[in-house]
């Protein structure tokens, strides 16, 4: 039986040798039409550059990589991702922005045994007693970004915060994480309807309670609405907006102009957070694509890093899923934001910073004001049993 | 050759996997039970629209209540037989209250106040926490025999296939009923269809429940074919989509759900594949068909024409 | 609740009504004088936000306003001459789908032309102070943006009532044959009535350019907003646009200030937080059920006969 066994094993390992894959397939299934495809194309962008640094080879084997929109249709994600999974056998998946989304792929993607490395949906779901296998997050779980900004407001000492977040799961888990660390008074808690366009009467409110400050999560558009009539309110001046990173990234403030200025956010990288592998990525993701990075796009360009690494440490044989898995597991690289660790359910553990929207040279951008977190860990890994 | 017509469809139907198999494209097969399924709900909608002459802009209601009653029930550990049964029925009841309330109105009106309905169950699942909220509810798929489970592409292609054929045909029977007849001479003209004495409310009404129950039963498919279900099911870019749907296709002709999901899903498909500059190119053929063959694809050819027949709203 | 904030609110719900107003006049007027089902007016609303923020760096921000409108005038002009023109003999079925179809093209188009991310749009210098206002300040842009709606409502007043294109407008309105009928050439008139709503988008997509996101599929969501006003109001009826738009402004503005404080009174904070924005959601919806329950037709039905 052991000899079998024995056998067993070195015929799967010369097989996999004769067969030496000569290509790493990755699927990249995220949001590139319709109103949610800025976020998407900035992944995707960042996702590429890595590629284009790494000399289009992921741990010295060439990529073959297929993208597909997901019309951030959760259906339509689900689709892609099996037909990556069933047609293209990809080796990796990667790319999905939106939590629901990911959520609905979940299954699809742990029955397949697929690793995949997701570079921005961090729901809870996956963090704690159902966390995975095969799902490496290398952003954030959701909670982390509010989390930091409970701190920070809180080491404020801001006696009285009003928080508001659409009425939605992912709302509901901002305001939740931001009042894990935040120990002082809510003024309200208000939840706001969905894709909302007028916020006149939620400002109104605001103004009428006079809170010490403000913290909101607004995804996409209705966060550059908020933003905007906040601003033109007057009440940026009076009662300060703290704001998750996500809603207050390059893409917003693009949107929002000059007005985003003083605006304080938390996010686990910053354009000018000093190391080599950073350096590089803002330089080149502004020449290449004549803007500046967002967030989205420092996370698409670390998942590529992640995989590279771990092709790497696997020597290219990627049949073997178990020596994969582990790889990624122990994966040491230099990110965006310095030295990448996983905690035990995947998740990283990280600073987080401070940054201020602040008119930098000739253009409007985050400015690094410190850090809120020293090797963060989400609230989840404690629950963890890997399955 | 009409004649022939569905049992060719039926026969192309039944081989479908095993052509998909033997040309390498496995894939397609689940592609192909999401077309099937998305059909049912859009002939049940031609039902509603084209033989019976009103535009509900609020069929998601139905196709989401059938999905979100499955969930709901699948959560609770009941198979396959009660989610079908119990989610066809709770999308015929809210079909009839619905139809209830719009058919006081025609046209424009019409078209409005189903979409006013339908938003309201939208923005109560959205924000409802038992219903999982912008996430949805997650299912296992239902056990169908032993081991095998509607997670296997086959066994899911054939259950909708058969989901498929069976609302078809009772769509069918309905048109060629006398019921069906007297709902469309209400649609050609209600003043005199109401003169010789029929209750012609009250015949739509019943008409409108038939199909949102259809379309209930394919919400049901629906979930056990993605695993889940979500608040887009309900929106109103969703029964906007099964409208789509039937006109691109012909409204009022027999085959538009089928062909009018084929050809409109299968675009999508190709295209989304091809360029994420998708939607372009579907406007511009899209627009192309509505130019050049306003009744929709159906007019096409003899072959799938039955009868032309103008929608009077 | 002291009364400014009730008159405050009062008054964001009268300005969000007049921002719906801009976009459901020159929706209800295609739809009542032409017949037509346009769901493209989202999308000359999208381009008369991106003209404005495109001119608006270079010539300021009401120069560029006016460009703007001109701009989509001439856009809206074209696209009725090659394609909307053959639409108003088909069913208003066939109208969805085309001006469906008209609607996806306009979206990508803009986004190969502007990119998939949002573009900044900000109010002027000159209305960036609030104003006070006996009790409360008040933002300079929102009055400005009141004032511009009462303005719009009182020129096609007007236009409607006291001219001659108006007399036509109305005319064709309620029976298109006879206008036709009588000599008045409807071809070229449609085409103005065209342009012309299309010139009302844009200004409604550039006032609310410094309120909200400008970015693709920015029309859609408020477009079914302006859909319900024009059919609460009555199909072609500019006085129904008007009070539609009220009715569901301040409705749907209420719902959201005073709702979640009524509801937490009466039952626990937790269930009101989130019951209350899932009613307040619906607030517009069950407003325009029983509007037509009531009134099938609408508050004030333009056309004699169905």
């Amino acid at each position: 039986m052991h000899n079998f066994m024995k056998l067993a094993a070195l015929t799967v390992l010369l097989s996999a040798s004769a067969l030496a894959q000569n290509a790493v397939k990755v699927g990249f299934v995220s949001t590139l039409s319709g109103p949610g495809s800025g976020l998407g194309v900035d992944a995707r962008d960042g996702f590429n550059l890595a590629l284009k640094h790494l000399g289009n080879k992921l741990g010295g084997l060439p990529v073959e990589i297929s993208f597909s929109d997901d019309k951030q249709d959760a259906d339509t994600a689900r689709q892609a991702v099996d037909k990556a999974i069933k047609r293209d056998k990809v080796d990796f998946l990667t790319g999905i922005i939106f939590s629901n989304l990911l959520l609905a792929v979940g299954d699809t993607v742990f029955d397949s045994k697929t690793p995949y490395i997701s570079l921005n949906a961090g729901p809870s779901q996956y963090a704690g007693s159902g966390c995975n296998a095969y799902f490496y997050n290398v952003a954030w779980q959701n909670d982390n970004l509010h989390e930091a900004m409970g701190k920070y407001v809180n080491s404020r000492k801001f006696s009285d915060v009003y928080i508001l977040a659409p009425n939605y799961p992912a709302g509901k888990d901002a305001l939740t994480g931001f009042k894990r660390f935040f120990k002082g008074k809510i003024t309200a808690e208000v939840y706001t309807k969905v894709n909302q366009l007028d916020f006149a009467a939620e400002i109104a409110q605001i103004r009428a309670a006079r809170p010490k400050a403000v913290y909101t999560f607004q995804p996409g558009g209705s966060g550059i609405n908020f933003i905007k009539q906040y601003a033109e309110a007057g009440l940026l001046k009076e009662i300060p907006l703290f704001l998750p990173g996500f809603s207050a990234d390059a893409d917003v403030i693009k949107a929002v102009g000059p007005n985003m200025v003083g605006i304080f956010n938390t996010s686990q990288w910053a354009m000018e957070l000093s190391n080599p592998t950073n350096a590089k990525f803002v330089a080149d993701f502004k020449a290449t694509y004549g803007r500046n990075p967002s967030l989205y796009a420092a996370q698409g360009y670390d998942a590529a890093l992640l995989m590279s690494e771990a092709v790497k440490d696997v020597k290219g044989n990627l049949s073997d899923g178990a020596a994969l898995r582990k790889a990624l597991e122990n994966t040491s690289f230099i990110s965006t934001h310095g030295a990448f660790k996983f905690n035990k359910n995947h998740y990283p553990v990280q600073d987080i910073y401070l940054r201020q929207v602040a008119k930098v040279g000739g253009s409007i951008q985050n400015r690094l004001v410190g850090k809120v977190f020293s090797n963060h860990e989400d609230a989840y890994a404690k629950d963890r049993k890997m399955k | 050759m009409k004649r022939l017509l569905p049992f060719l469809l039926l026969a192309l139907g039944l081989a479908l996997p095993f052509i998909l198999t033997a040309m390498g494209q496995e894939y397609y097969i689940s592609f192909a039970s999401r077309v099937l399924v998305v059909a049912l709900a859009a002939s049940a909608l031609n039902l509603i629209l084209g033989y019976g002459g009103l535009v509900s802009f609020g069929h998601a209601a139905y196709f989401g209540a059938g999905a979100y009653t499955a969930a709901l029930l699948a959560g609770k550990g009941a198979g396959l037989p009660a989610q079908l049964l119990v989610g066809t029925g709770v999308a015929a009841l809210l079909a009839f209250v619905f139809g209830w309330a719009a058919l006081r109105t025609r046209g424009v009106y019409f078209i409005m106040i189903t979409l006013a309905l339908a938003q309201m169950l939208y923005y109560l699942a959205v924000s409802s926490d038992s219903l999982g909220g912008e996430d949805g509810l997650r299912i296992s798929r239902a056990a169908l025999w032993g081991d095998l489970t509607l997670g296997d592409d086959r066994a899911m292609y054939y259950t909708a296939l058969t989901a498929l054929t069976l609302g078809l045909f009772v769509i069918w029977r309905v048109v060629h009923s006398r019921f069906g007849e007297v709902v469309q001479a209400a649609r050609d003209n209600e003043t005199r269809t109401a003169a010789l004495g029929y209750p012609v409310r009250r015949y739509q009404l019943v008409n409108f429940v038939i199909g949102g129950a259809l379309a209930g039963l394919a919400g049901v498919l629906m979930t056990q074919i993605s695993g889940f279900t979500n608040p887009s099911l309900l929106s109103w870019q969703q029964s906007g989509q099964f409208m789509m749907m039937v006109i691109l296709g012909g409204v009022g002709t027999f085959w538009a759900g089928l062909l009018g999901t084929a050809v409109l899903l299968g675009l999508e498909e190709y295209l989304g594949e091809v360029t994420e500059r998708w939607p372009l190119f579907v406007g511009l053929i899209l627009l192309g068909v509505m130019l050049f063959a306003p009744k929709g694809l159906g007019s096409l050819g003899t072959l799938f024409g039955r009868k032309k027949k103008e929608v009077v709203e | 609740m002291p009364l400014d904030l009730i008159l405050e609110q009062l008054l964001n719900g009268v300005q969000f009504s007049l921002m719906l107003f801009l976009l459901a006049a020159g929706l209800t007027l295609i739809f009542g004088v032409m017949d037509l089902i346009n769901l493209a007016h989202g999308s000359l609303y999208m381009i008369g936000a991106y003209l404005t923020a495109t001119f608006a760096p270079h010539v300021g921000f009401f120069p560029a306003v006016v460009l703007a409108i001109l701009g989509t005038m001439l856009i809206g002009g074209l696209l009725e001459v090659t394609i909307i023109r053959r639409l108003y003999a088909r069913t208003h079925l066939t109208q969805v789908l085309s001006t469906f179809a008209l609607m996806l093209i306009a979206n990508e188009v803009v986004r190969m032309i502007w990119g998939a991310q949002p573009i900044a749009l900000s109010a002027p210098e000159s209305l960036s102070q609030p104003v006070q206002l006996p009790g409360f300040k008040y933002s300079a842009y929102r009055l400005f943006i009141i004032a511009a709606g009462l303005g719009v409502g009182a020129g096609l007043y007007y236009l409607v009532n006291k001219t001659r294109v108006g007399m036509w407008l109305r005319a064709g309105a309620s029976n298109r044959e006879m206008t036709r009928a009588m000599g008045v050439k409807i071809g070229p008139l449609y085409t103005l009535i065209f342009a012309l709503g299309a010139g009302l988008c844009a200004l409604a997509g550039a006032l609310l350019g410094p309120l909200l996101s400008v970015q693709v599929g920015m029309g859609e969501n408020i477009l079914i907003l302006a859909f319900v006003v024009v059919v609460i109001g009555g199909i072609g009826s500019i006085k129904g646009a008007f009070i539609g738009s009220l009715l569901v402004g301040i409705l749907d503005t209420a719902g959201r200030a005073f709702l979640p404080t009524w509801l937490t009174a009466l039952f626990n904070p937790q269930l009101a937080g989130s019951f209350g924005p899932a009613l307040a959601s619906i607030a517009i919806y069950v407003l325009m059920a029983a509007v037509l329950f009531f009134k099938p037709r609408g508050l004030f039905p333009a056309r004699g006969t169905g």
